[in-house]
């Protein structure tokens, strides 16, 4: 009777999974099969989901009337040096305020959590106008600079170095070692995991980051992805094989990211949300 | 040796620098631009409580502002529930869960971008899938994201497609922490599946149901990707949000006063709201 009950329940699951499944990857197969079309059977009613033949030529069509390698390359820089230095300043602030004491630790620590409840968007129109001041629009720095430093990330390393035992510090202390080198050589190899965690957040934040290239970015050649696929649907904002091309250029690395770091995605998901 | 206090400023120096200048500076500099009426080339000028008072008659703020409600309500409720219904399925000793977690995640790590833009597409009145999928079942489906009264739904949609994934993660973690004995003595005395929904689930989940309700919202207020690349806020200003009308009135109208005024607007909002969540807490979530 228990079984049965397991069972049935176990089969509404699968079902209820399945149909959820199918609404979540409908869209991106659509994207798939628009993107390997032809224009003309793009208009066809009812919509087919392979057309007469499978046209790869929108992929090189995206390149060719944006410069789709460029802004890859720039979200690709942009969002390494982001996620490298940010990981550093949050470990090493984040470091400080777990293991060192100084005055007025809590309170200032106090304030980095407070702001992490403040609308980011407030932020916006000082970041502009020093931008504007230091002569940054329009330059990489704009998106880099003002990202290298996160509350989130020094919150999230001090959570975690909280974790790491006390006994460890201090025998390395008795040592003579500095706190650096405590740091430097216990610390940071024991926290693989949570860097590559923040990594993998501030990786996805930094390459789907929409709003900041396009306050700060005019020039074509200095845009990231998202802000390219923005312009290019505004200028050929019917062409939808080209336009599903270039989405799907704009995913494929946070993809495979994801394929290769998924565990680190669910364990920083679980982190930043039960601790909060 | 160097003293602690030493080795603290070290470590704290470059972090501090960013946070002062970046963060904590910016939103102490926009609370106080926002007494200002500034249009970045001519001299700024002190301006009181002008900018508030010009809020208060502003049709058009009033618009985004019950917009940016009507968005909140609409995909807050519906993305909680749903989430929570997938996360309890997924909790049923499944197999392929990787596969199935992966498949929800999807549309969480893909760029707003590119999301917003397929949606577009999926919305197309003649050409689009949506409106062919519902014309299979005797519905002639809406010109989606061109007339006032679908836009924002349609909108909704998509955003409640795209949230999904984070929200399920989250419940999932919740429940996986709930000890299996508490399910098994409750089953021994005769208990139901609703009744065990009720009575064990329900509470001990409270702590992320708590969690997800407060990030919701608070990221439902700040939505802009999606209604910059789908509807640039219209059509007549049908979808505008707040963040939207502040982006228009900082980058588009040159008005930094205003702007500001906007953006203290929405954290009043969502520091009230989470304010009355905390508050409210103590009714319905058990630690």
């Amino acid at each position: 009777m228990k079984k049965k009950i397991n069972q049935r329940l176990q089969i509404i699951s699968y079902v209820v999974l399945t149909l959820g499944a199918i609404t979540m990857v409908l869209p991106f197969l659509w994207m798939i099969s628009t993107s390997l079309k032809s224009l003309g059977e793009v208009f066809v009613f009812p919509p087919t989901f392979f057309g007469e033949e499978i046209v790869w030529g929108n992929y090189p069509k995206v390149a060719d009337r944006f410069p789709f390698g460029l802004f890859f390359l720039n979200s690709l820089k942009i969002s390494f040096i982001v996620v490298f230095v940010q990981l550093f300043t949050s470990a090493l602030a984040g470091f400080a305020f777990a293991r060192l004491k100084f005055p007025f630790r809590d309170t200032l620590f106090a304030l980095y959590l407070a702001t992490l409840m403040i609308p980011y968007h407030i932020t916006l129109v000082p970041i502009f106008v020093i931008m504007r001041y230091f002569g940054w629009i329009d330059t990489h720095y704009s998106l880099i600079i003002p990202s290298l430093v996160s509350a989130f990330g020094t919150f999230l390393m001090r959570q975690f170095f909280l974790t790491i035992p006390k006994e460890l510090e201090d025998a390395a202390r008795i040592d003579g070692c500095t706190p650096f080198g405590i740091f430097w050589r216990i610390f940071l190899p024991l926290s693989k995991p949570a860097l590559a965690t923040l990594g993998v957040f501030i990786f996805m934040g930094t390459w789907n980051d929409f709003i900041r290239p396009l306050i700060f970015i005019n020039s074509i050649s200095k845009m990231t992805i998202p802000l390219g696929l923005s312009a290019m649907q505004g200028m050929y904002s019917t062409d939808w094989p080209v336009l599903m091309a270039g989405s799907m250029i704009s995913i494929l690395p946070v993809l495979v990211v994801f394929i290769f770091a998924q565990e680190y995605f669910v364990r920083g998901i679980t982190l930043s949300g039960l601790k909060g | 040796m160097y003293s602690d206090y030493f080795w603290a400023a070290l470590f704290l120096l470059p972090n501090l620098l960013g946070f002062l200048v970046f963060i904590l500076g910016p939103v102490i500099a926009s609370f106080g631009l926002s007494f200002t009426s500034w249009d970045l080339l001519t001299p700024i000028k002190w301006a009181g409580l002008e900018n508030y008072k010009t809020l208060i008659s502003d049709q058009v703020f009033w618009k985004v502002f019950w917009n940016t409600i009507y968005f909140t309500v609409g995909t807050v409720p519906v993305g909680i529930i749903l989430s929570l219904f997938l996360a309890i399925a997924l909790n049923q000793k499944i197999k392929g869960i990787k596969i199935f977690r992966a498949v929800y995640f999807l549309p969480v790590i893909s760029s707003t971008v590119a999301v917003a833009i397929v949606w577009q597409w999926l919305y197309n009145p003649e050409f689009g899938l949506l409106n062919y999928l519902l014309n299979l079942v005797g519905i002639d489906g809406p010109n989606w994201l061109a007339g006032i009264t679908w836009a924002m739904p349609a909108v909704i949609i998509a955003s409640v497609w795209r949230g999904i994934g984070f929200n399920m993660l989250l419940f999932l973690a919740g429940l996986q922490g709930i000890p299996e004995t508490y399910y098994e003595a409750a089953k021994i005395d005769g208990a139901n599946w609703w009744v065990l929904f009720k009575n064990i689930t329900i509470p001990l989940l409270s702590p992320t149901t708590f969690f997800v309700v407060v990030i919701s919202i608070i990221n439902s207020f700040q939505v802009f990707d999606q209604i910059y690349v789908m509807t640039g806020g219209g059509p007549a200003r049908s979808t505008s949000v707040l963040v939207h009308y502040l982006y228009q009135n900082a980058f588009q109208y040159f008005k930094m006063g205003y702007a500001s005024a906007i953006g203290y607007v929405l954290f009043f909002l969502v520091f009230t709201v989470t304010l009355i969540q905390l508050k409210r807490a103590k009714n319905w979530v058990f630690y």
